[in-house]
């Protein structure tokens, strides 16, 4: 194994959903999970989660902190299909049911290193005005089937959204061996490239 | 005061201003009020405290603070809320006031408080003065203890004046400390302002008097802010004593301080003027007005139209007139010295790059037939070769096109940097090359030869003697000679002046140089010019001269002389008129004169004497002195005078340069900076630099040497070829002086042969040096009075060559003429001609030059360039017409890899594969990340599939025509997948939002029934699962559950005793022929069985993908198991997507067994202590349901007949007394074994949608518009029921389903069968049908779609699901003359399907295609459970019955009560020509092939059961195989019927010893595997009794059209001892 180099590279995704910024929202909680390419499985690590409920913050207005970690380690043989977490927030409505406050999705970071992301949310939106009041009081928002769809683009055309509060995640990011597979992803690192073909003198 | 004035001033402000502010101003403060400070502390605190005496506590000081100033509480309340915490107030009725709602105590509270207020009041003002007065002038730190009462003044300056002036102040306040203006009229000086402060404090108690009590609710919230005050006079009176605590106080000041600064400022307000005027410094707002042009040029430059000079401008893109006046305004005062501004006083634009029709030739419809030269044609891929790709056309010319450009070097004629001795040497150079150039030529000297050539040829002329050879030489020609001769002297003086006075130039210019060296003491140059003497004889040198005077006089003489005559004769002429005139005129007279003496009257009439013609001058005759006077004075200035020495100049450059040490500091400086520079050129081929000569160092002489050779190894065809001239000046940087346009060489011009060449260039370079340099641009004079200016423009010349390489073999490296025609800027450049002849008329050239000459396009726009070289090659008639057309010329450009090595790339095509989404690779994962790692079999079976697709293969299908069979079907199926394919990844809004209906009012009410529902109802209902939709599904996840309830009519044993017992009426038979009339049996009962003794043992065993579950074992022919048994699925490939699991082939096996213990104690003895048996389990029978039918249905619920083998040796179907009695009449119809089932899948997939695409269809649109609308009709009322209108055919078109139906005729050998038995026909004619395999759409052809195939596609195919069985079978139940129809509705297991209703005399029969079984409408056991449509040959009938249970509904189509008809009399038939074809052709199946197929099936079967027994040895009973292979057709021709007794008795007969287990299977082929299923589930193999030994024989008959139908007989034998 140490003569003929890797064949996988590893992605260590840690972090967290640090909060949301949902004005006029309360109590919400969030779901995530993770897209990603049929070249990549899961190693480690959880691939949903589902948060606690989190009420509006008294100091910092409109900031809904959830603080809820991600940890999730991939490997994969092609950057193909690089693994997007996808969010999902609920929350109770007026009346109380539970509705979905906002869909979106991001990229996990290409780069090794600690990166914010905040993503935009949005919901689909109803198809008529009639059809908007009625899932209002009834409480039966339009939902994507898949939370997933959002992190691809196909069909999406078909749908209206309208956008709704951000999101906020941190992500600290660890790869291991992208670089002996020839992708080079990062800053420059000390380590230098090493072509794939060189024997790595890696402990067995 | 005036200091402490500024002071207070100073204060206020700073707490006003803002930080920035502050910060500018509070510098030049601190300064100020630091010079004050001592002096300040002692004037203003000293005497005031004096003079008001200490504060004795803050709670009093507040009111008398706040009170002066009630009308400016609003504005500070808000600033009074504050952090700290009100310290106690020594009053204590104070503290009350902030309850407001009790204002009544208050007010009487707040009297008392005043009385005492009042007293202290007087003593306390002054208390925050000295402090405020002080901090300033303290230190910054302090600034904050003052910092309320400078608010506090801001207040009261407000409480007087306008709040615009505290606004403008606040604006205006650092100007104003800094410039301390007059306060403006109308507004207090900060005096004024100060002094208000400072004398106000006594009315203030009175204003409190006043008016309390409206103030009170005010005051309770000021109260805060009192408490606010009163801390820092405490702090201001600790600091006074105790400096030390300063930073404290700071620190705790800082915090509060800030906030409360910025609180106080009053509401911005800014009045209109000054928001204007502030905006007019700020903004610019470019008017729309027309820019005169003089405003946009350089003065004194008049607008230059290069359109009119005939050069060619390109058009400009439009831009609103307004824009553009905006623009230009704005550039004008924005960036005035940059040139945006070309020579016409316009904005620089490039031509409009917008064409103004598409460069696509337009789409050719289908219809059409494609021009030929548009044609697409193979192109064989070429490999990238580097530089020659889009010389287009490059596959034909595959040399390389180079071009050389030799740059030899640069002078300068003038620079910058030139001292005037450089000027003057410039100049003399330029001459002296002049004067060599004409020296060189000599044109004197060839026009003086000239002349005398002409003289002498006039000479001849004359003589007469000398000119016998000139005959023709006539005196026209003579005057013509003499004519020219005077044209020549004419160019000879000229010639001979010019030089004379260039020489004379040349020399002025040299002296002057001269003196200019002299002048300055120092040399430049090395210029020196000699002239030299040539010696002259001076004697023939005045001979010569005086003949060339001579001659030259005698011959202007001579033209004189012509001329005189030539005017004499004029004269003479003309005096003759005169005379004629004037003798008629006289004539006249005298009639006149005696005329007048008759009439008087006639004399007024005389015309005057002056209208006669003049009297002519005689010409002057020709004086000869003066016309050599003439001739000597011109020769004298033109013509080196004789004797004279001929004076040759030569410039050497031998002189010497002064060096440097002699020279005077700026010519030094001159030098130096000369060293300074550099020259490079740059490159410049069609637009882009291309290369760049090394930065040469400028010499002392400014000439440059570069001698570089650059070889452009060029693909585009050459527009334009330039030099920029480059100058470095040290390091700063470059200034582009110059733009040379090089020519681009003729073709004919070659490397070598190319003589170098000069070109000038200039710039317009402004230099003005501060040394000797005279620079370029600026005015010069050499005079000493500085008239007689020059201005000298930066100038010089570039040596270069440009020409054509030569390749290795001596071939031009030449593009062809022709080539730039295929170019793709060409055939761009056409596009605006596509539009106007067309996409046709691009070759045709003829056209094409016409249209160019209509259009009138501008032969010197360089992109119409292309155009008319081809136009100029194309009416000379020699063209090279392209012969293809490419679109996209610089594709290959872009291939990185070329397409081998792309292709060889395993992980590559293994991507490109997956995401095509090729069935085997579809979801492979994960992709390794190297080639290497990818095995080669990866592609094995992929590339299999590709190359069988053409080639049938034998092996997997046995006979030859299945193979094609297959073949045919997979690529219907491969077509149809690819429809999928698109359509699967078509969206809809309903596939990605889940959003709630729109409810109506029905719904509305039903949810508010439900609200009045019973939360547990007495009846529940059953509520659906929750359904999974496929994706997120693995392995494990999908269980199928097969519940079994129970059996009816299990096959009993028949006891071995009875081994040659006959036939008993109680035993019946299985089937039993009952179609019409329902056979009556006696009660009578077995007398073989004794009461109580077990008749079978059964138990079902389901087996699903080869996972095998089995119940626990029943008693009796009804048993009851009522168990669930659990068998796990696995999709295949781990493809959990629906299109996967629609596509699931396996089949679900329920098999019933025996369970059959036999003693195997072989010693009576022991029977005591112990029990040996042996079990065997015996197959009686099974009910396959394919996993499809599951997936689709979700859940099979219902009595399915159990498929029970035709002959069951060892068991008989024996009715127990009870049932025959008590059940009689109702199983009196059935027949069979029948078995309870459910079967359902958990979780609950969601079956897969159909797909919704809009076929396209010939039908004609009313007829489908009434099928839609007869749909929704239907729907609406019972949407369960099934309704079928149109179809879906082979190819993907919508038909109207009628049109399926036909009689069509069935095999003649089926018909001859049972010639006067019409029932025995159609049963025969149904088990034909029956014969052909089943395999549902949805398996093949993944996805729900309902494809119908015409029967004659259906009998090549021999495959098909219900529908196309049932088509035919009705096609040919019409043929024979039955009224037949399909009926759409709902059976068990298959969910929807087609079943086909014939109607016999009296009553109507169901017929089941698949099985060929057919049911009377009363029976129960028939599978079809709901009827929703019959559909005919010309109608189409839906059920609106009440129920749609076959047992309960009426068949009668004729009542329009009970069937809605398609067509009727508001619609009628209107003849649809049917799908179908017009007869059916059968060929006679090959025997042989079908006995040959036989043995290769028998033979394989064998194989497969040992392969099974893997540890126990298999032996065949040949005897017993024999046995059973002739036995085999006797049950196919009497279809299983009737036989069994006789074979019973033959096979006892033969195999008297064995004990013999085995039945005969019956199934339609079609391929081999599920044959080896159904071998497989029967289990017989499973023996494993040491001496078992195996039959196994295999039948197959033919059927015409290659139906073929099979018969295995698997039989175990055991050798009874």
């Amino acid at each position: 194994m140490a003569a003929a180099g890797p064949s996988v590279f590893l992605l260590m995704v840690s972090g967290q959903v640090e909060s949301a910024q949902f004005p006029e929202y309360d109590d919400l909680y969030c779901k995530y999970c993770f897209v990603y390419g049929h070249d990549w499985a899961p190693t480690a690590g959880l691939e949903e989660g589902i948060s606690q409920i989190t009420s509006r913050s008294r100091d910092v207005p409109h900031a809904l902190v959830w603080n809820f970690p991600i940890d999730i380690t991939f490997k994969s043989t092609n950057p193909f299909g690089w693994p997007q977490i996808v969010l999902s927030v609920y929350g109770p409505d007026v009346f109380g049911n539970d509705v979905v406050r906002g869909y979106g999705a991001v990229h996990v970071p290409f780069s090794p290193g600690r990166h914010k992301r905040t993503i935009p949310m949005f919901v689909p939106e109803s198809t008529s005005k009639l059809q908007k009041f009625t899932s209002w009081f009834m409480g039966r928002r339009p939902e994507y089937t898949d939370p997933k769809v959002v992190a691809q683009g196909e069909g999406r055309e078909v749908t209206r959204v309208r956008s709704q509060g951000f999101v906020t995640l941190l992500f600290n990011v660890v790869t291991k061996d992208t670089r002996k597979l020839g992708y080079d992803t990062g800053p420059s690192d000390t380590q230098g490239v090493l072509g794939p073909s060189l024997p790595q003198g890696l402990p067995p | 005061m005036d200091s402490k004035e500024e002071k207070v001033k100073i204060i206020t402000e700073e707490f006003v201003e803002n930080d920035e502010d502050a910060d500018v101003g509070r510098k030049k403060k601190t300064s100020k009020t630091q010079r004050q400070k001592g002096k300040k502390q002692l004037c203003t605190a000293g005497p005031e405290e004096m003079v008001s005496g200490k504060p004795h506590g803050g709670s009093q000081q507040g009111p008398a603070q706040e009170d002066p100033d009630p009308d400016t509480h609003l504005l500070s309340i808000p600033a009074q809320r504050g952090p700290r915490s009100l310290p106690p107030l020594p009053s204590a009725s104070r503290t009350g006031f902030a309850e407001f709602s009790m204002r009544e105590r208050m007010r009487e509270k707040l009297k008392a408080a005043r009385s005492k207020a009042e007293s202290a009041l007087l003593q306390e003002i002054p208390t925050p003065r000295p402090r405020r007065l002080r901090s300033p002038g303290e230190k910054e730190l302090e600034t904050e203890f003052g910092a309320e009462p400078g608010k506090e003044t801001k207040r009261t300056a407000q409480d007087n004046d306008s709040q615009s002036y505290s606004r403008v102040k606040f604006r205006d306040c650092v100007r104003k400390v800094k410039s301390k203006p007059p306060p403006p009229p109308g507004f207090p000086s900060a005096e004024e302002a100060y002094n208000f402060f400072t004398f106000t404090f006594d009315p203030e108690p009175e204003e409190l008097e006043e008016k309390p009590k409206a103030k009170s609710r005010e005051r309770a919230n000021q109260e805060e802010a009192e408490g606010e005050e009163e801390e820092p006079p405490v702090q201001g009176d600790e600091e006074e004593l105790l400096n030390g605590r300063n930073e404290e106080d700071f620190l705790l000041g800082l915090d509060h301080g800030a906030e409360d600064f910025l609180v106080m400022r009053p509401a911005y307000y800014e009045s209109v003027h000054v928001q204007l005027q502030k905006e007019r410094e700020l903004l610019f707002i470019p008017s729309r007005l027309t820019v005169p042009t003089s405003k946009k040029l350089p003065e004194n430059m008049q607008p230059r139209f290069l359109e009119d000079e005939g050069l060619y401008i390109g058009t400009r893109p439009k831009v609103p007139r307004a824009t553009q006046n905006i623009m230009e305004n704005r550039l004008l005062v924005q960036e005035p010295d940059r040139r945006w501004f070309g020579d016409d006083g316009r904005i620089l634009a490039l031509p409009n790059p917008i064409r103004p029709s598409p460069s696509r030739p337009p789409a050719l419809t289908q219809e059409q037939d494609i021009h030929a030269e548009l044609e697409t044609l193979y192109k064989k891929a070429v490999r990238y070769v580097q530089r020659t790709q889009h010389m287009i056309g490059s596959g034909d010319f595959p040399e390389n096109f180079q071009l050389d450009i030799d740059i030899s070097g640069l002078i300068f004629t003038h620079h910058p940097c030139f001292s005037r001795e450089h000027v003057l040497a410039a100049k003399l150079a330029q001459l002296y090359d002049q004067y060599l150039a004409r020296s060189q030529r000599n044109k004197a000297q060839f026009l003086t030869d000239k002349l005398q050539a002409l003289r002498n040829a006039v000479q001849m002329g004359l003589d007469p003697e000398k000119s016998h050879s000139s005959v023709d030489i006539t005196p026209k020609a003579i005057n013509e000679y003499k004519s020219e001769i005077r044209e020549t002297r004419k160019l000879r003086d000229a010639e001979q002046e010019t030089d004379r006075t260039l020489l004379k130039t040349i020399i002025k210019v040299w002296k002057e140089m001269k003196s200019l060296r002299e002048f300055q003491r120092f040399t430049n140059t090395p210029l020196k010019l000699v002239l030299r003497k040539e010696k002259v004889d001076q004697k023939a040198d005045e001979e010569a001269y005086e003949t060339e005077i001579q001659t030259e006089i005698s011959e202007l003489l001579e033209e004189h002389s012509e001329e005189y005559e030539q005017k004499m004769e004029e004269y003479r002429t003309e005096y003759q008129q005169w005379k004629a005139w004037k003798k008629a005129q006289r004539a006249k007279k005298k009639k006149k004169k005696q005329a007048a003496e008759e009439h008087h009257d006639e004399e007024a009439e005389e015309p005057p004497p002056g209208d006669g013609p003049v009297k002519p001058i005689p010409p002057e005759p020709i004086r000869q002195a003066v016309l050599e006077q003439e001739v000597r004075e011109r020769v004298a200035r033109s013509r080196r005078r004789p004797g004279e020495p001929m004076l040759v100049p030569e410039l050497s450059l031998a002189g010497n340069v002064t060096p440097n040490d002699q020279c005077p500091r700026v010519e030094v400086l001159r030098r130096e900076d000369v060293k300074r520079r550099s020259v490079y050129l740059k490159v410049i081929f069609n637009d882009k630099e291309v290369s760049r000569t090394e930065g040469r160092p400028l010499g002392a002489d400014f000439r440059v040497h570069f001698g570089q050779i650059f070889s452009l190894q060029i693909v585009n065809w050459p527009e334009s070829l330039m030099l920029q001239v480059y100058e470095t000046v040290g390091h700063s940087g470059t200034t582009l002086l110059a733009e040379v346009f090089l020519p681009i060489p003729e073709t004919t011009v070659v490397t070598g042969r190319a003589p170098i060449e000069e070109v000038e260039f200039s710039s317009n370079q402004h230099v003005a040096l501060d040394h000797e340099g005279v620079g370029s641009g600026v005015p010069l004079s050499f005079e000493a009075d500085g008239s007689n200016q020059l201005i000298l423009m930066t100038s010089g010349k570039v040596s270069h060559s440009v020409a054509w390489a030569v390749g290795e073999n001596g071939t031009p490296l030449i593009p062809p003429l022709s080539q730039q025609n295929t170019g793709f800027r060409s055939a761009l450049k056409r596009a605006d001609a596509i539009s106007s002849i067309g996409t046709s008329g691009l070759t045709d050239m003829k056209k094409l030059a016409t249209w160019a000459a209509e259009s009138k396009l501008d032969p010197n726009d360089p992109s119409n360039a292309p155009l008319m070289q081809l136009i100029s090659v194309a009416t000379s008639g020699k063209s090279y017409v392209p012969e293809f057309f490419r679109l996209e010329q610089l594709q290959r450009e872009f291939d990185f890899v070329s397409d081998e090595e792309l292709n060889r790339a395993k992980r590559f095509r293994l991507l490109c594969l997956r995401s095509q989404e090729v069935p085997e690779f579809r979801n492979y994962k994960p992709i390794p990340a190297y080639d290497r790692e990818i095995m080669d079999k990866v592609f094995q079976d992929y590339e299999k599939r590709l190359r069988d697709r053409n080639v049938i293969e034998t092996k997997d299908h046995i006979d030859s025509h299945r193979a094609v069979v297959a073949k045919y079907l997979q690529q219907v199926r491969e077509s149809v997948l690819n429809r999928f394919l698109v359509a699967k990844h078509h969206f809809l809004l309903t596939d990605l939002v889940i959003e709630e209906e729109v409810p109506n009012i029905s719904i509305l009410g039903l949810s508010l029934f439900k609200l009045a529902e019973q939360k547990r109802p007495l009846r529940p209902r059953r509520k659906g699962r929750k359904k999974v939709t496929a994706q997120n599904l693995s392995d494990g996840d999908i269980k199928l559950l097969v519940n079994i309830i129970r059996a009816y009519d299990i096959p009993v044993r028949r006891p071995t005793t009875s081994k040659f017992q006959q036939p008993s009426r109680s035993s019946r038979t299985f089937r039993e022929r009952h179609a019409a009339s329902p056979t009556t049996h006696s009660p009578t009962h077995s007398a073989d069985y004794p009461l109580g003794q077990v008749l079978v043992r059964p138990f079902v065993e389901v087996s699903f993908q080869r996972t095998i579950c089995h119940t626990t074992t029943a008693e009796g022919p009804n048993p009851s198991w009522n168990e669930e048994l659990e068998l796990p699925f696995r999709a295949p490939n781990g493809d959990y997507s629906t299109t996967s699991l629609q596509s699931v082939k396996d089949d679900v096996f329920i098999n019933i067994f025996d369970e059959v213990l036999f003693d195997v104690l072989e010693d009576d003895r022991e029977r005591g202590s112990g029990i040996h048996t042996r079990i065997e389990r015996h197959w009686l029978g099974c009910v396959k349901i394919p996993f499809s039918t599951i997936y689709c249905q979700a859940r099979i619920d219902g009595t399915f007949k159990i498929d029970i083998p035709p002959v069951l040796l060892g068991y008989s179907k024996e009715r127990s007394v009870l049932a025959e009695r008590g059940f009689e009449p109702v199983r009196s119809l059935s027949e069979g074994s029948y078995i309870t089932l459910f079967v359902t899948i958990e979780p609950q997939l969601v079956p897969g949608e159909s797909v919704r695409e809009k076929f396209d269809s010939q039908e004609d649109e009313k007829l489908l518009q009434a099928t839609e609308k007869f749909q929704a009709e239907c729907a609406f009322k019972f949407p369960n029921r099934q309704c079928l209108t149109t179809v879906i055919d082979i190819s993907g078109k919508t038909v109207f389903v009628t049109r399926y139906l036909k009689p069509l005729n069935p095999p003649q050998e089926l018909l001859n069968a049972y010639p006067n038995n019409p029932q025995a026909t159609a049963e025969l004619v149904a088990r034909y049908v029956s014969l052909i395999p089943f395999l549902p759409d949805a398996v093949s052809f993944a996805g729900v779609c309902d494809l119908w195939s015409t029967s004659d596609q259906f009998l090549d195919l021999l495959a098909g699901d219900e529908e196309e069985h049932a088509v035919l079978l009705c096609n040919y139940f019409l043929s024979l003359g039955k009224k037949a129809w399909l009926v759409m509705g709902n059976a068990i297991p298959e969910g929807p399907t087609a079943y086909v209703l014939t109607r016999e005399q009296s009553h109507y029969l169901i017929w089941n295609p698949c099985s060929g079984h057919f049911y009377g409408q009363f029976d129960t056991f028939c599978p079809l459970k709901s009827v929703g449509c019959l559909i005919g040959p010309d109608n189409i009938w839906f059920n609106i019955q009440r129920y749609d249970s076959p047992l309960r509904i009426n068949f009668d189509v004729t009542k329009p009560k009970l069937w809605k008809s398609f067509f009727s009399r508001s619609l009628p038939y209107p003849g649809l020509s049917s799908v179908q074809p017009e007869e059916l052709v059968y060929q006679r199946t090959d025997k042989a092939a079908a006995a040959e197929l036989q043995d290769r099936i028998e033979k394989i079967l064998k194989e497969k059961v040992m392969d099974w027994r893997p540890r126990h040895l298999t032996r065949w009973n040949r005897y017993c195989t024999s046995t059973l292979r002739h036995f085999l057709p006797l049950l196919e021709s009497s279809r299983g019927e009737e036989v069994e007794e006789d074979h019973r008795a033959e096979l006892l007969k033969q195999l008297g010893d064995y004990r013999f287990s085995g039945f005969p299977l019956h199934m339609p082929y079609s391929e081999l595997k599920p044959l080896i299923e159904a071998v497989y589930s029967t289990g017989v193999h499973n023996i494993d009794v040491p001496n078992v030994e195996f039959a196994l024989a295999v039948y197959i008959h033919p059927y015409p059209k290659n139906v073929l139908s099979v018969w295995i007989y698997v039989a175990s034998l055991i050798r009874n001892r």
